[in-house]
């Protein structure tokens, strides 16, 4: 029929047909052409750019965290070292319902409500994506149990850690210090001293005594794997690897048996005795007792032990030592005597006779001697022996308060003595500055008078005391004192011993410092304050003790120990050297409420030359557990 | 005898297109063994399927067009039978409505909806050859519409978009007007804002992504911010087969089925993609050829529409992966892991085959 015109539109048809086909082909082409100019812009001019990202995906810098430094005495006894242990951990951010997680994992091991408490303490402290630990010191059975059933616990996970150790735990706590977690404001400090890459991977830092104080030695050098991972962050294989350094081993000077001898003769009273090797200012004994457990701190301490110890009334974590400032009492009695000579107040003929008081000239205010009626006639000599309160009294005041702040600040009255931890106070010596400064007052004779005796405004730490001590020992150059010895270098092995450092030297005259030596060693011998405790001592001990009053006075009454609450009794005060003509320690002692010191405070510090003169121990304790004083009035300090 | 048997084999195979597409096949197994972590079960999986594939392929090239316009629109109907079954019984999973189980198999008919569509439309343009007007191109549009809005609905905007091209090429070489052509795209683009409105929070999420995938470089922009750095991280030459970083280190995601192609750029470089890139562009031009020497209407437009649908889905893919087309769930054709997608392929050029060595008969 119509045959013909289709054939020519099937032609003309075909014709655009094909025109279509090429501008599709054309379009696929073009299209081509942009995928292949993308590809050439990715793989090309980019390339750089992602292989960067690609190598960042796939590298991880793992820190390899360094074993930390050990603490030794002198003998190498270790005080704090490290041990490995499996922890069950748990990261909070992986976790949907910690409770329930916690509940589940009970199932599998014991969980206490301690264990709980302590994790809870550390959840506040720390932020969600760390990993914590719920359980430490895991056994063979709780590992075995945990890892059969871990496909069940994603966020937990079994892990081998170090662990700081403190194995003579109470007795070392105060000097050792202790480490804890590290929180958001140690990340801050260290942050600001640029040493925040060395903690990653780092999860403690020291946070007293000699852990806080020597961080930088302990710490080391972190160690860094580079390790290739997958997207899940698991390590695949590792690429690189630079070791870690440990941290340097610390020596002390302290001998740990001396400790523990210090430790022993307290018996049950509290207080401090530091011992020093007056050449050097090597600190053989820092004791402040009670201690505690330090190794409760280390991976957070639970509510429960945190306020047994901070509600506790013997107020175990003050660091009597460095922190509590007492009157120095009595003791201070050869340094005001030593500064009468040196200063030509006194000589050591002169004397006075004591009518048991003294009174400033045109005032009727009777200081007391702690003797009533008084010692009769008394030279320098026998105002050191008997402890007479009366002849300071009007040396304090014939000296001036200017000059005794001068003299005394030589033996490191009234200033940081620089000890190598930190945390401790400068006590309290007065001047006529520091009233006006403090009390906006002016300074009266009558505030000298007391400070003659070391009761007046003046405050010391044991510590003080005992750096005076030594100072006295050591012919009037005031060592610095130094918990460590020497630093051993993990790396390479090589010791360097820390130089005694000088921190002020007084030229004494040499007969001066031997009267004062003279009367000391006669404070020990019969008719001085601290003889019982010096019977039958094969060396000389050069002594004084002193008494710090807790509770004041009233004019015209009488302490009598007996009488008063065993918490607001006095504390007994000792400062003494041995051997007196060549010192190798010197020391000062503290027994808070102890009464007087020649009851309390010098056998203790008998005890201690015993064991570093003559190497022997104690056979049993040496001081009389209770009720001191009372018996003993007539030998007042 | 043999050589009867091998002639009645190779009778009604195109030699050219066989052998291109054997070597995409091999480059793609190739990669895969990678891809798949040197995993030999899967491996062998795959070759399976492309021998089914082959086999399916061969039996489609040795069906005449005509008998394959006799099952056009009963498949058609089928298909969106099924659609609605879907839409209606469909089991869910992954939040979309796509399967459906009838006895024992579980089939997703959209899947079959990729070869009826444009098989429906270019027998329908057949027999309406002798006189074609308008009003045929709105009939052909709704054809399209009713499978491509169901798909939609399931929701797989992927599929849905794709079948949707698959139709729109077989009225572009049936002659529908250009200005029409401009028409749709101008009413396209006015309607994007409705469509925008109308879609799932995730389909936005993923358009969205494609403007700034680091975004969300964790969630929706991973997928695009890994495989680009894949790419981008292989360079002129790759790092080397089974080395890539990205892909064996489990960064890549689907990285043997949807993302396979950002482990030919990252392991063999841009030197890889070009052998992949010219490939493709073989069977493009091979496809283009057959279509044009084809005889009838029917077969003009089914091989035009599975050529350029194939191109499509390359490009969509591949773009995909470099990064400026949003991530739909489209497989790399002939070298993502997967039977279904493969036998819809090979499926697709068989009929190619067919239409290329039936013309001939048709002559006569």
């Amino acid at each position: 029929m119509t045959r013909r015109p289709e054939l020519r539109n099937l032609q003309r048809d075909l014709y655009y047909f094909r025109l279509r086909i090429s501008v599709a082909g054309s379009i696929a082409l073009l299209l081509f052409l942009i995928l292949l100019a993308r590809f050439a812009y990715l793989q090309v001019v980019q390339h750089e750019h992602y292989q960067t990202l690609a190598e960042q995906n796939r590298i991880s810098i793992v820190p390899i965290v360094p074993n930390r430094g050990l603490i030794l005495d002198r003998n190498g006894v270790a005080l704090a070292h490290n041990y490995t242990a499996f922890t069950l951990e748990i990261t909070p951010s992986k976790i949907r319902n910690l409770e329930q997680t916690i509940n589940e994992l009970s199932h599998l091991m014991e969980i206490t409500t301690k264990d709980r408490k302590r994790f809870k303490k550390l959840l506040e402290e720390s932020r969600n994506f760390e990993s914590l630990p719920i359980r430490t010191r895991l056994n063979d059975v709780e590992i075995a149990r945990f890892a059969a059933n871990r496909y069940r616990f994603t966020g937990v996970e079994i892990k081998a850690r170090l662990f700081r150790h403190y194995p003579q735990g109470e007795i070392t706590s105060h000097a050792v210090g202790y480490i804890g977690r590290i929180n958001d404001a140690d990340l801050d400090q260290l942050e600001k001293n640029g040493s925040l890459a060395n903690y990653r991977g780092t999860n403690y830092i020291g946070r007293a005594g000699l852990e806080q104080s020597y961080e930088n030695e302990l710490h080391g050098t972190t160690g860094f794997e580079e390790v290739e991972t997958d997207s899940g962050g698991r390590a695949v294989r590792t690429l690189s690897r630079t070791p870690p350094t440990s941290g340097n081993n610390l020596t002390l000077y302290m001998d740990l048996k001396l400790q523990q001898v210090a430790e022993q003769a307290f018996g049950n009273f509290r207080g401090a005795v530091v011992a020093i090797e007056p050449k050097t200012g090597g600190v053989l004994a820092y004791l402040s007792k009670p201690g505690f457990d330090t190794n409760l701190f280390v991976d957070g301490i639970d509510t429960q032990n945190w306020e047994l110890l901070n509600n506790s009334l013997d107020k175990p974590l003050v660091n009597r030592a460095m922190h509590g400032q007492y009157p120095p009492g009595s003791t201070i009695k050869p340094f005001m005597a030593l500064a009468g000579l040196e200063l030509n107040k006194r000589s050591p003929s002169f004397g006075i006779n004591d009518p048991g008081y003294y009174t400033l000239p045109g005032s009727s205010h009777r200081y007391r001697d702690w003797k009533v009626g008084g010692h009769g006639f008394v030279d320098l000599h026998k105002s050191i022996v008997i402890s007479c309160d009366t002849y300071y009294y009007g040396l304090a005041v014939e000296l001036g308060i200017d000059n005794i702040f001068n003299f005394l600040g030589h033996f490191g009255f009234g200033k940081k003595t620089g000890i190598d931890i930190e945390g401790e106070r400068s006590g309290l010596l007065p001047s006529q500055a520091w009233k006006m400064k403090r009390f906006k007052q002016k300074w009266f004779a009558g505030d000298t008078v007391s400070v003659g005796i070391g009761q007046g405004y003046n405050l010391a730490t044991p510590l003080q005391l005992a750096v005076a001590t030594a100072t006295l020992a050591n012919q009037g150059a005031q060592m610095q004192p130094q918990l460590v010895r020497q630093i051993q270098n993990s790396k390479s092995g090589v010791v360097t011993a820390i130089p005694p450092r000088i921190m002020s030297k007084l030229p004494i005259k040499p007969e001066n410092l031997e009267l004062i030596r003279n009367a000391m060693v006669d404070v020990t011998r019969p008719g001085g304050t601290a003889a019982h405790a010096a019977l039958g001592a094969p060396y000389a001990i050069a002594g004084k003790t002193g008494t710090a009053q807790v509770v004041a006075i009233k004019q015209g009454e009488k302490y009598v120990a007996s009488r008063v609450a065993e918490r607001h009794r006095d504390h007994a005060l000792f400062i003494a050297y041995a051997p007196a003509d060549d010192p190798k320690i010197a020391l000062a002692i503290l027994v808070e409420n102890g009464g007087h010191g020649g009851t309390t405070a010098a056998p203790i510090a008998r005890a201690l030359f015993d064991y570093y003169l003559l190497g022997k121990l104690p056979a049993h304790s040496v001081v009389a557990p209770e009720a001191p004083g009372g018996v003993e009035d007539s030998e007042h300090d | 005898m043999i050589r009867r048997f091998w002639k009645f084999f190779i009778h009604h195979i195109d030699g050219f297109l066989l052998t291109v597409l054997v070597f995409t096949l091999l480059y793609g197994l190739f990669l895969l063994y990678s891809a798949s972590g040197q995993n030999f079960d899967r491996l062998l999986s795959q070759a399976i399927s492309m021998l089914v594939a082959l086999i399916v392929m061969w039996g489609l090239a040795n069906l005449p067009p005509q008998h394959l316009m006799r099952i056009a629109w009963p498949s058609y109907v089928l298909g969106l039978v099924l659609l609605l079954g879907v839409a209606l019984f469909g089991e869910i999973s992954h939040g979309a409505r796509r399967w459906l189980h009838i006895g024992v198999a579980r089939i997703q008919p959209s899947e079959l909806m990729k070869i009826a569509v444009p098989m429906m439309l270019a027998w329908y343009f057949e027999k309406r050859e002798r006189s074609m007007r308008l009003s045929d191109f709105v009939v052909a549009t709704i054809l399209l519409l009713l499978p491509v809005m169901l798909i939609a609905k399931q929701p797989d905007l992927g599929t849905a978009l794709l079948i949707a091209a698959s139709g729109f090429y077989v009225l572009f070489l049936a002659g529908i007007g250009w200005k029409v052509i401009l028409s749709l795209g101008l009413s396209a683009a006015a309607l994007a804002p409705v469509a925008w409105s109308l879609m799932h929070d995730y389909q936005q999420q993923r358009i969205m992504t494609l403007f700034d995938p680091t975004q969300d470089p964790l969630g929706r922009g991973y997928h695009t911010i890994q495989s680009t750095i894949a790419l981008g991280s292989g360079g002129l030459f790759g790092k080397g087969w089974l080395n890539g970083t990205q892909t064996h280190l489990d960064f890549l995601p689907e990285r043997h089925t949807d993302f396979i192609f950002a482990v030919l750029g990252e392991e063999l470089g841009l030197f890889g993609i070009l052998i992949l890139l010219f490939l493709y562009l073989l069977i493009i031009a091979r496809g283009l050829y057959i279509t044009s020497r084809a005889t009838t209407m029917f077969s003009r437009l089914i091989a035009g529409s599975i050529t350029l649908t194939f191109g499509t889905y390359a490009f969509v893919n591949m773009g995909m992966v470099a990064g400026i087309l949003p991530v739909v769930g489209v497989p790399l054709p002939l070298i993502s892991f997967g039977g279904t997608s493969l036998v819809t392929m090979l499926l697709g050029f068989g009929i190619l085959m067919s239409v290329a060595t039936h013309r001939r008969l048709v002559k006569q």
